[in-house]
């Protein structure tokens, strides 16, 4: 008898406590989503209100990966926030690294090498063909495209070697000092490069073959997840899930930092703001970024990859234990931290969700006064909740799949 | 003796269907790590020896054992009769129906005929379609007995989506008894034994070709693979209906999974491809290719071609069913049922009917 | 049909048939249900009548009780609370049942048990036979049958669609399924 009581209150969850409908069928049912949930990568809650499948309302909670990065980067210096930014968006945390450095050599009034700027641009366009393969091939698992999935992690693979290669890890690559690069490339970059975008294209050329005229994939897709461009506008999207409606903002065409107004690249547009156009946008993106990369490939100039700036930049480490000026200049820097004139500024630059922008005070001292991050994909979660409504369930999985929330960059 | 035959018929098929189903396992890890570019399962082997970066090991030998000598665990609140007898309900139909299933011809030995067929039933593809229909409850319960909303959800989609495509499954079976005039399974392969147009041999799906898309969409729909996986995606429900399964009932799950498949496939191959039946080998007269004079061959050879035959052919669509996994996408609850309903169902009636009306036309032309 | 497969058969099936009454669970008490059928299929199958057996599975066992089991999973319905709560009540169910006993026992007394040796035509109960019967001299009947099947489907389509008095109906006027438009 108690078992059977105690089974009552599953059966109880699915009514609403204050249910009055005679018909059971009728009822509300809430239901809770993640933040363990194979479909809620990144972890993240919905509240959701369900009549049958049917979404009526879906509340979303973030803040699960909260871990105080605006806070942490007050403490330590100005080059210490690097490795904080790698945890941003971990899925291309090479962008994260150079626009935060690009944001802070604006404030100090420092001029980066040319060959610095062209590395930056190129690593930037790998790190933004792997956050969206990562994307594409999520999103295609989580609709039972496990083929796709899989072949598009092997050609990230190749990204995440290169990366290794040249950095030294494959996620927290703390790549980006204020003034340019950590270090040079080592001699068989550009054939990893070459290979990884050899991979990346049959790739791409395969993916699009089983999924873009898949009827089943199609119907998945396709008018699922509308979002209008005066939606989009009014929640501050940014990035695919703005350029799929329609407008064509990409900060690196508006605003261009680094090198890319010497880069020749289209920015792809969609139509209707639903789940395929997202899809079609990041797919289309590849291919962009892979023109870039071989762009910066023919165009690379030797150089230093740093700047010349005692004052901002690690001298070399010959004078370090060479000369009292050298070792004074690295004890200062290291202890002090660099000093960055008083003042603020807001820098943003195209992320491969969006426009990520980095909002920095100082006021004189070798540490940050303020660091604030707009991340680009905490707006597309203000957003999901009117994206989501009307749907399904499984259409759920598809959207917050095509959404792309990076935890890390969510909730900061 | 009649019954020592047929209990060692019976009990010959199930070791074999539960050997393929095992085997199958391997084939959908090995095939799937082909397809998609990787390697697969390969680290487990004994003392080194075995060929283990073929994968045999791991999946033949060490996943059952793993998956037998797990924890097994009931959730608390659960009914546990319900969670121990689910896998059985599931697993019970998809062996037992392989008793109709005709695997060769009749032969003599030593003066008394053997059926290669574990019971001769009249009412062969009937009792297929009834046992078929009898797999739900196995979700059904399962879901229930978990206390768990989302395997509720999950078996209740499975168990809706499992009756929808019985329907079309049942219309098309209804195409070719109508064609073969017989539900008796080794009369209609025995009738498939024919030439067609003297060259091509009368194999069900030169006749049915609709019904042949329309059985294997639906019999994948009825193993609830993808594209029609949604009662146990990984994306939305965890596991479905057996999420708080674990261990050796699990296995059960999967077992009946992989023997569902080598149902659909065996019913396919029986229908439509001519079962056991080799072109151009006649079970008598031997290998008779047209305009040639028959080639006599040993009867025991014949035999063993065509129980071989039949093996190929089985495995043949198992291998398409578990490529069509890996390839497409799976469908949305609501688009499933309108596929099943909307479009399948009518187009399964409609074939129906125009099988009637030609054999009608034909039978009075006669 | 020899003892030794009868009497188990036959004590599963009416405990199973008890279970169906005296179970307080309801998914328990329809899944009893569901094997007292399959008993009578198999049953069904030792008196020759191959194709009734397959019928009775596939209709009753097979879609009727799945749906039986679907609304109740569905429903979540309370286990039931026993006997012991009215008395009068079981005290006139004990009675009926004494009544029906007692009247079953007095046919059956008329009639001799046991078994006769009965000669069936071969084809006793195969689907040619069955056919010829059914849409040869029961045609009439069998037509009048499907027509009531069809309006009882008919009738169910109507019941079943909502006619818009409930309270998740606003919400859901308020949020139009957009999957539907999407998926056309």
């Amino acid at each position: 008898m108690s078992d059977d009581k105690a089974r009552e209150s599953a059966g109880a969850q699915f009514r609403k406590a204050e249910a009055t409908a005679a018909d059971p069928l009728s009822e509300i049912m809430e239901l809770q989503m993640g933040p363990s949930h194979p479909a809620c990568h990144g972890t993240i809650k919905f509240h959701l209100r369900l009549d049958g499948e049917n979404i009526i309302a879906c509340e979303t909670e973030v803040g699960y990966l909260h871990r105080g990065f605006e806070k942490m980067c007050e403490q330590g210096t100005w080059n210490q926030a690097i490795p904080y930014t790698d945890r941003l968006n971990y899925a291309s945390p090479l962008i994260n690294n150079f626009i935060f450095c690009e944001a802070v050599e604006r404030l100090c009034g420092i001029e980066v090498p040319e060959r610095a700027s062209y590395m930056r641009v190129l690593l930037s366009e790998c790190a933004r063909i792997s956050d969206h393969l990562t994307c594409l091939g999520m999103g295609a698992t989580e609709l039972g495209a496990f083929t796709v999935g899989f072949y598009m992690n092997e050609a990230r693979e190749l990204l995440y070697n290169m990366s290794a290669r040249v950095t030294g890890a494959r996620v927290t690559v703390s790549y980006g000092r204020v003034g340019g690069l950590a270090r040079d490339v080592p001699d068989d970059f550009a054939d990893m490069i070459r290979a990884a975008i050899k991979r990346t294209n049959e790739v791409l050329r395969d993916s699009e073959k089983l999924l873009e005229r898949n009827r089943i994939f199609t119907d998945r897709m396709v008018g699922i997840g509308l979002m209008s461009q005066e939606q989009a506008l009014s929640f501050g999207l940014t990035g695919p899930l703005l350029r799929a409606t329609g407008i064509a903002y990409d900060v690196r065409k508006a605003a261009p930092y680094m090198v890319y107004d010497r880069m020749d690249f289209e920015v792809p547009v969609g139509t209707k703001g639903d789940n395929f156009d997202r899809f079609a946008v990041r797919f289309e993106e590849i291919k962009q970024s892979i023109r870039i990369v071989e762009q910066c490939l023919a165009q690379m100039p030797g150089g230093p990859v740093i700047a010349d700036n005692a004052a901002y930049v690690l001298p070399p480490k010959k004078d370090v234990y060479g000369s009292i000026e050298g070792l004074m200049n690295h004890f200062k820097i290291i202890v002090e931290g660099i000093r960055v004139p008083a003042g603020e500024i807001y820098f943003s630059g195209e992320a491969a969700n969006g426009e990520l922008g980095f909002y920095l005070v100082s006021d004189g001292s070798g540490r940050p006064y303020r660091v604030r991050v707009r991340p680009p994909c905490f707006y597309g979660m203000s957003a999901l909740e009117t994206m989501v409504k009307g749907y399904m369930i499984p259409d759920l999985a598809a959207i917050f799949g095509m959404v792309n929330m990076i935890g890390g960059e969510c909730d900061r | 003796m009649e019954w020592l035959i047929g209990g060692i018929e019976s009990l010959g098929v199930i070791l074999v269907v539960l050997t393929l189903s095992a085997l199958l396992l391997w084939v959908e890890r090995k095939g799937s790590a082909l397809v998609q570019n990787r390697v697969g399962a390969n680290r487990a082997s004994v003392l080194g020896i075995m060929p283990f970066n073929l994968g045999f090991m791991n999946t033949l030998m060490a996943d059952p054992l793993k998956l037998f000598t797990k924890e097994d665990f009931v959730p608390a609140n659960a009914d546990r009769l319900g969670h121990a007898l689910a896998p059985c309900i599931a697993l019970f139909p998809a062996i037992v129906t392989f008793a109709a299933m005709p695997f060769g011809d009749s032969v003599s030995v030593a003066g008394r005929v053997i059926n290669l067929q574990a019971v001769n039933l009249d009412v062969g593809l009937l009792y297929i379609s009834a046992l078929a229909s009898m797999g739900v409850y196995g979700i059904v319960l399962a879901g229930w007995a978990s206390n768990n909303r989302w395997a509720l959800l999950g078996s209740i989609r499975g168990s809706a989506q499992m009756i929808s495509y019985e329907l079309a499954m049942g219309i098309s079976l209804v195409s070719m008894i109508l064609l073969y005039g017989t539900l008796d399974m080794q009369e209609m392969v025995r009738s498939q034994g024919k030439l067609l147009f003297g060259v091509l041999p009368a194999w069900g799906v030169f006749y049915q070709p609709v019904a042949f898309l329309i059985l294997l969409t639906a019999g994948i729909a009825e193993t609830k693979r993808v594209p029609f996986d949604l009662p146990e995606c990984e994306s939305e429900l965890i596991a479905g209906y057996y999420t708080e399964y674990s261990g050796g009932k699990q296995a059960c799950f999967m077992l009946s999974d992989f023997a569902e498949i080598v149902m659909v496939s065996g019913l396919v191959t029986t229908l439509f491809f001519g079962g056991w039946q080799v072109p151009y080998l006649d079970s008598n007269a031997g290998l008779s290719l047209p305009g040639m004079t028959p080639v006599a061959l040993p009867g025991a050879l014949i035999t063993a071609l065509q129980v071989g035959s039949f093996g190929v052919k089985v495995l043949f669509f198992c291998c398409l069913q578990i490529l069509v996994r890996w390839t497409l996408p799976r469908f949305r609850y609501d688009q499933l049922m309108n596929l099943g309903w909307k479009k399948m169902m009518p187009i399964a009636l409609l074939n129906m009917v125009a099988t009637a009306l030609v054999i009608l036309l034909v039978e009075q032309g006669r | 049909m020899s003892p030794l497969a009868f009497y188990p058969l036959a004590f599963v099936c009416i405990a199973s048939a008890m279970g169906v009454v005296l179970s307080r669970n309801p998914v328990r008490s329809a899944l009893s249900l569901v094997a007292s059928l399959f008993c009578l299929a198999v049953f069904y199958v030792f008196l020759q009548a191959h194709l009734v057996a397959a019928l009775q599975i596939i209709v009753y066992a097979g879609a009727v009780m799945v749906l039986f089991l679907f609304v109740i999973t569905l429903l979540n319905l309370e286990s039931d609370r026993g006997l012991g709560e009215k008395p009068v009540l079981s005290a006139i169910g004990f009675g009926a049942g004494a009544i029906v006993a007692g009247g079953l026992i007095a046919a059956l007394s008329r009639t001799s048990l046991g078994a006769r040796a009965v000669t069936l035509v071969p084809t006793f109960g195969t689907t040619k036979v069955l056919a010829r019967q059914l849409f040869g001299d029961y045609l009439v009947a069998f037509e009048l049958t499907s027509m009531l099947l069809l309006v009882a489907v008919v009738g169910a389509v109507v019941l079943a669609k909502r006619d818009g008095s409930y309270e998740g109906d606003e919400q859901e006027a308020a949020v139009p399924a957009r999957s539907e438009e999407a998926s056309h």
